[in-house]
């Protein structure tokens, strides 16, 4: 599905992605750590087309097209969904209003028929049970004033809505009480599926104890250092990062 | 008179009030026309301004004065014409004037004139005459405002309504002026009077648009007095040519615990300088002033606003939002004063600018003098690019940019447009908001 291939990427002279090679397939779900300032969040932010990074090398391909061709929205279009770190508040715009135009965007794009009112609506009931969101929420400004919790269950939300086959969460966990961690897990887990992926870009381990991984890769200083199993994160959990820069360090 | 380029309008428009007078016989004893005398002497005195000028330095209107304008030029417009101006279908009292002069064949008034009494100024100069006397001229100063002076000056057409004391006007009234320039350039003064008397409370608008290529010129002056515990809504919907100069005063005068909403949307125009005076000269008062201006191309809008706290505890609140784009220049200068008797006052200032382009300009000066010690006032303005975060954001939900751009600008100028009461002249300013944003 996804094929990354010695991606290298910079925010001005800066380089921050030095070499990614990563493979994901329908079904699996993948677990990005690493350190804090180790390019995980750089990572989600160049597979979704954010424009201030500069792709520098390497090459990505989702269902066999070129990404880093693609503008933001046919991304999206194509099927890849961010759900933000730190998603934005837009004032004057409902969630309601900007997803149905979003979705029938992406509906324009795979040649489908808008779809109306009540379909629609239809819809979003049915999601919006998945992570116990609250209409008014939606019906106001896009996350303005939202809380942390809010603003996470917003971006799942939404997720649930478009129906990614790739969805990206990039630190979905972060500012989040156990309580709604778990209601953002769940959320995330029904939606799991043969036909869809998931990569999961965290800091901590407590949130793959809810979303459980296939794969878990150790991204440091720019660089895939460490994959392996699901026990990996338990490992980083237990010894933190330490250890595993000291390897890198010593190769 | 000095010896300035900007003569040529000025002494053509001197010498048409010299004729003009000479054709009056007895009407130019009247106290009415004194005042006009007093006016263009007045006009004579200042000349128009220059950059020079404190309140116009960002505002030239050097090639206002080099034009040639024929004032208030006969007009043979038909349904067919206005019908192409596509303007909001309204249920209220609906008065046109073209190129200055009152239309009676298009308009309609629906208020039962015991709820409102409306008319021309030059009906209400006949039938009248004291109101005129008690309220005309005596709120926008033409001492140091050339423009003002010019167009009490040559006051001769217009609209006066009255509200009678604590009754409410349901129907919206909308003022429609119409610059008619398909075949030369024109040039109008309107010149408006509204009171709204004790307790009473009514809906008002007024329309400025363009037929044709030509230039023109708009002069306008509105005076409104606001009584005690009276509540008025104002909006003033701009959507002129690019050839089109406009230049307007609204003065407004308010007394105890009064209210007055208004909003000012420039949606186009070559050319627009709008002052917004309120003296609140009253306790426990209110003033709203909402603005929206939108230019692209080579357009110029100014807001100039002025807000007088002369009596303790009274509230004022200003929101203005433009969105630059091309070449266009915006001004927003907003002035507070607070005097020393209007302790307990709260003013609120805000201007909030989106260039969209790196070849346009946008000039805020907000100033505020206070005078009085216990006070809350507060003023902020920014001007910046669209939120790229947000948009980025929109895009990556699959929303393609370009609409994305337009979802947010609309969401901005919204916060205004929504302030607007009157429902079908709001989802009118909508539609042709949504397709400016498509252009």
């Amino acid at each position: 599905m996804l094929t990354i291939s010695n991606l290298q990427a910079s925010i001005g002279s800066k380089e921050i992605l030095k070499g990614i090679n990563l493979e994901v397939k329908p079904g699996e779900v993948h677990a990005i750590m690493g350190p804090n300032g180790s390019g995980k969040s750089t990572l989600a932010s160049v597979l979704a087309g954010r424009e201030d990074y500069d792709v520098t090398g390497g090459s990505v391909l989702f269902e066999g097209k070129d990404l880093l061709e693609m503008a933001p929205e046919n991304r999206a279009a194509e099927g890849i969904f961010l759900a933000f770190q730190y998603p934005v508040e837009i004032p004057g715009v409902s969630t309601t209003n900007f997803l149905k135009t979003a979705m029938n965007e992406i509906r324009k794009y795979r040649g489908l028929d808008p779809l109306d009112a009540v379909q629609f609506l239809k819809l979003m009931k049915e999601k919006m049970k998945l992570v116990n969101i609250d209409q008014s929420l939606l019906s106001r400004s896009l996350n303005e004033g939202f809380s942390g919790g809010e603003k996470k269950r917003n971006e799942i939300f939404q997720m649930a809505m478009l129906e990614p086959k790739l969805a990206i969460l990039d630190e979905t966990d972060s500012g989040l009480d156990i309580d709604a961690l778990r209601i953002v897990a769940e959320g995330v887990n029904q939606l799991r599926s043969p036909e869809r992926a998931t990569i999961v870009v965290t800091h901590y381990q407590r949130l793959l104890d809810y979303i459980v991984p296939d794969y878990v890769h150790v991204l440091y200083k720019g660089r895939i250092v460490k994959s392996g199993p699901k026990e990996l994160a338990f490992e980083l959990e237990e010894k933190g990062y330490d250890w595993i820069k000291a390897e890198v360090e010593t190769v | 008179m000095t010896n300035q380029p900007n003569n040529d309008l000025k002494s053509r428009l001197l010498a048409d009030f010299r004729n003009s007078e000479e054709r009056m016989n007895g009407a130019s004893k009247s106290a009415l026309h004194q005042i006009r005398r007093e006016a263009l002497n007045r006009f004579d005195r200042l000349g128009f301004p220059t950059v020079k000028h404190e309140e116009w330095k960002y505002t030239n209107v050097n090639s206002l004065i080099k034009e040639v304008f024929e004032f208030n030029a006969p007009s043979a417009i038909t349904l067919e014409d206005l019908a192409q101006l596509e303007s909001s279908q309204l249920n209220g009292n609906v008065l046109y004037f073209v190129n200055g002069q009152y239309q009676p064949q298009l308009s309609k008034i629906v208020s039962p004139a015991d709820q409102l009494s409306i008319s021309t100024l030059s009906e209400a100069v006949k039938n009248t005459p004291d109101l005129l006397n008690r309220y005309f001229a005596k709120y926008a100063d033409f001492q140091d405002n050339a423009f003002t002076a010019l167009n009490t000056a040559f006051a001769s057409e217009g609209v006066v309504i009255h509200v009678p004391a604590h009754t409410t006007v349901e129907a919206p009234t909308i003022l429609r002026f119409i610059s008619d320039a398909r075949q030369m350039n024109v040039a109008s003064q309107p010149r408006n009077l509204f009171i709204v008397d004790q307790n009473a409370e009514v809906k008002v608008a007024e329309s400025f648009r363009t037929l044709g290529d030509q230039a023109s010129f708009t002069n306008v002056v509105t005076e409104i007095v606001v009584a005690e515990d009276a509540r008025m809504e104002y909006y003033k919907i701009q959507n002129e040519s690019d050839m089109a100069y406009h230049i307007g005063t609204t003065q407004v005068y308010q007394q105890d615990r009064s209210h007055f909403y208004s909003a000012t949307v420039t949606l186009d125009g070559g050319f627009i300088r709008n002052n917004l005076n309120i003296a609140l000269d009253g306790s426990n008062c209110e003033a709203h002033m909402y603005g929206l201006y939108f230019p692209n191309g080579r357009q110029h809008i100014d807001n100039h606003t002025l807000v007088d706290h002369r009596k303790p505890n009274s509230h004022s609140n200003e929101l203005y939002k433009g969105i630059l784009e091309d070449r266009s220049t915006g001004v927003f200068n907003g002035k507070i004063f607070v005097r020393q008797d209007a302790q307990k006052t709260n003013a609120y200032q805000s201007c909030k600018n989106v260039v969209l382009s790196n070849d346009a300009t946008m000039n805020t000066k907000p100033q505020l003098e206070i005078f009085a010690d216990d006070v809350k006032c507060s003023h902020g303005t920014t001007t910046g690019k669209l939120n790229e975060e947000a948009l980025f954001y929109l895009q990556s939900r699959g929303i393609p940019k370009t609409e994305a751009q337009s979802l947010l600008m609309f969401a901005f100028a919204e916060d205004v447009i929504k302030k607007i009461k009157i429902d079908p002249l709001r989802e009118q300013l909508e539609r042709r908001i949504q397709a400016k944003l498509a252009r």
